[in-house]
């Protein structure tokens, strides 16, 4: 009897692999970070430095060409190489062109943690806003999504006339969409969140129904056979079979299901003429010329996006993981 | 307990019971008339059973060989319920296959083990419990008495994965044995091993039969393995699927593995290679 074979395999190894494996997944990450950094960083010279010059030159700094409109004539590399006492401050502009990465973090710090959470340039404050409306609209997607995929898998008629709009839904651009609902759920008398979260759900749930229904397709002929020879149910083959097999692909779903719902939040901010969010930040910084609460606001997004889909793929490892389903 | 609405009471009962007295030749679990089946398909019909008329008695040990498309897979299928015959008349149990197959009249084995791989040994084994409603008392007590019976006691709160694939195999005959079918369907269950592990599997699989005394239909494409196992091995052909021989086996019940070196041994095992080569003669 080969009963040892394959059973059991060494604990004491597993945190040193784990270990391995993280500086395998961050070190390509860090470098590409470290490039786009680079990048940005180099790029702030020639976006800022017309602006710098003129602001040295009202500073009493000698720059050449001496007049503004002279400066237009030349190009910013040659600017900036003409007068290399102005580069410095492309990066401490107070409303440059392209902000340098320093002054976005900055700006990304005092609004976060500098002021209180309560004030209107706190970006927790406005994050908050943001994150409720995409939470309440990924919980509507999600549910609906589930629901349609169940309905799907189900029924043929469902299968022959839901998917076809799930499909068309998705190919109309939500900048055209979003203000329309937000228009007429306004004249309805439906303000503030719903909105947005109805936007959000617009966007999450499309993944949540494609992943769902080749999650509960992905049994194949012989499971079904099985459960076929124990006369199970349908109601038993949903609830043993196809859900549970489905769950690797639900995971992946939330997790494009979550970062679509954000974006959906902060379009749904836009046409309000925007009070608060994510999306108001950004809307007030571009047309107030604040690039850095534009900036600031689209990290903090990005931040916040991050770190939703960071939770899920921790949820996704447990889950799985209590499941036996990770080796 | 067994009671008249258990539906172990009832698949029981056909056939046996009383008047099977000692002495009485074992009744007919399966009997197959003059069955037919054509598959439509877009190359047009494609005959996979012709005329097939196969009786098996209560305790066989019953082995289907013959080439792929030979039609051995299909007749299993249509004994389980899982594919209706177009022609002929076919009765499980007295009912037919479809009425067996919700009477859970048997338990099935199928080529690769299909353990769910979110559940441990003992969740696969117990699945067709839950289904099947049985109480959680017993469902654990059945759990350990199969595990026990295919020798993966102590495997119980292992995930598939962490199994060999002879084992996981076992642990799928376990899950089929559970719910007491008295008969067992097979469809290649080793086809996907190797040698020793299969010889080894074989050899647990006639010491299971002899000791629960079920009805196994049982598809391979290996000589020894049918010879081996069968009380009865039906030798069949494509193009129709048809059976082309029936070999009584004359082998005893009591079967150590040197037995495939004995001269009646290698006498069946030449029967049923001329049957194979007399099936392709024909093409």
């Amino acid at each position: 009897m080969v009963l040892g074979a394959g059973v059991g395999r060494s604990a004491g190894s597993i945190s040193g692999k784990m270990m391995g494996d993280a500086v395998r997944s961050v070190l390509p990450i860090l470098t590409v970070v470290a490039v786009l950094l680079g990048v940005w960083m180099l790029s702030v010279v020639p976006m800022n430095i017309h602006l710098a010059a003129d602001q040295a030159q009202r500073d009493g700094v000698v720059v050449v060409p001496d007049t503004p409109i002279a400066r237009q004539d030349v190009g910013a590399v040659a600017l900036a190489l003409r007068n290399p006492a102005v580069v410095p401050m492309t990066y401490v502009l107070d409303r440059p062109r392209l902000p340098g990465p320093q002054q976005v973090a900055a700006e990304l710090w005092k609004t976060t943690f500098g002021v209180k959470v309560t004030s209107k340039k706190s970006l927790v404050y406005h994050g908050w806003v943001t994150l409720s409306a995409t939470l309440l609209g990924f919980a509507i997607g999600t549910t609906l999504g589930i629901a349609l995929a169940v309905g799907i898998v189900f029924s043929r008629t469902m299968d022959l006339s839901v998917m076809p709009w799930a499909i068309a839904s998705q190919t109309i651009p939500i900048l055209a969409l979003a203000p329309m609902i937000i228009v007429m759920l306004g004249s309805l008398g439906i303000q503030g969140l719903l909105p947005k979260a109805i936007i959000s759900a617009y966007l999450s749930f499309f993944p949540v129904v494609v992943g769902m229904v080749k999650g509960l397709r992905s049994p194949d002929g012989m499971q079904l056979d099985l459960l076929r020879t124990y006369h199970a149910s349908a109601s038993q083959g949903f609830w043993k079979l196809r859900l549970p097999a489905s769950m690797p692909y639900l995971f992946a779903s939330l997790k494009i299901g979550i970062s679509a719902a954000l974006v959906g939040a902060i379009v749904g901010e836009l046409p309000t003429g925007a009070r608060a969010g994510f999306g108001a930040r950004m809307l007030v910084g571009d047309q107030y010329g604040q690039p850095l609460v534009t900036w600031a606001a689209l990290f903090a997004a990005a931040i916040t996006a991050a770190v939703l889909v960071g939770i899920f793929s921790l949820a996704e490892r447990a889950s799985l993981k209590r499941m036996g389903m990770v080796r | 307990m067994v009671t008249s609405s258990d539906p172990r009471f009832f698949e029981n009962t056909p056939g046996e019971g009383p008047l099977a007295g000692p002495g009485a030749a074992p009744p007919t679990i399966i009997a197959a008339k003059s069955v037919d089946l054509t598959f439509q398909t877009g190359d047009g019909p494609v005959h996979a059973l012709k005329d097939v008329s196969l009786d098996i008695n209560k305790g066989d040990f019953v082995s289907f060989i013959g080439p792929s498309g030979c039609g051995k897979t299909t007749f299993l299928r249509c004994i389980a319920g899982l594919e209706t015959p177009t022609g002929g008349k076919l009765t499980v149990n007295g009912m037919s296959p479809e009425e067996a197959r919700k009477a859970r009249a048997y338990g099935y084995v199928f080529q690769a083990a299909g353990l769910y791989p979110w559940r441990t040994i003992g969740g696969n084994v117990k699945l067709p419990l839950e289904i099947m409603g049985f109480s959680k008392a017993e469902q654990a007590e059945r759990v350990a008495r199969v595990l026990d019976l295919v020798d993966l006691a102590g495997f119980e709160k292992k995930f598939p994965w962490q199994l060999s694939g002879g084992m996981q195999q076992r642990a799928s005959i376990a899950r089929a044995l559970a719910f007491d079918a008295d008969i067992l369907l097979m469809d290649e269950p080793f086809g996907a091993l190797d040698e020793i592990v299969r010889d080894h599997l074989n050899e647990q699989l006639l010491q299971l039969w002899a000791r629960t005394e079920k009805t196994i239909g049982f598809v391979t494409h290996s000589i020894p393995e049918a010879v081996y196992l069968s009380t009865k091995i039906v030798v069949m052909s494509p193009r129709p699927g048809r059976i082309t021989d029936v070999i009584e086996s004359t082998l005893p019940r009591e079967r150590p593995l040197d037995i495939r070196d004995t001269p009646e041994f290698i006498a069946i095992a030449h029967r049923v290679r001329d049957g194979l080569r007399a099936g392709h003669a024909d093409d």
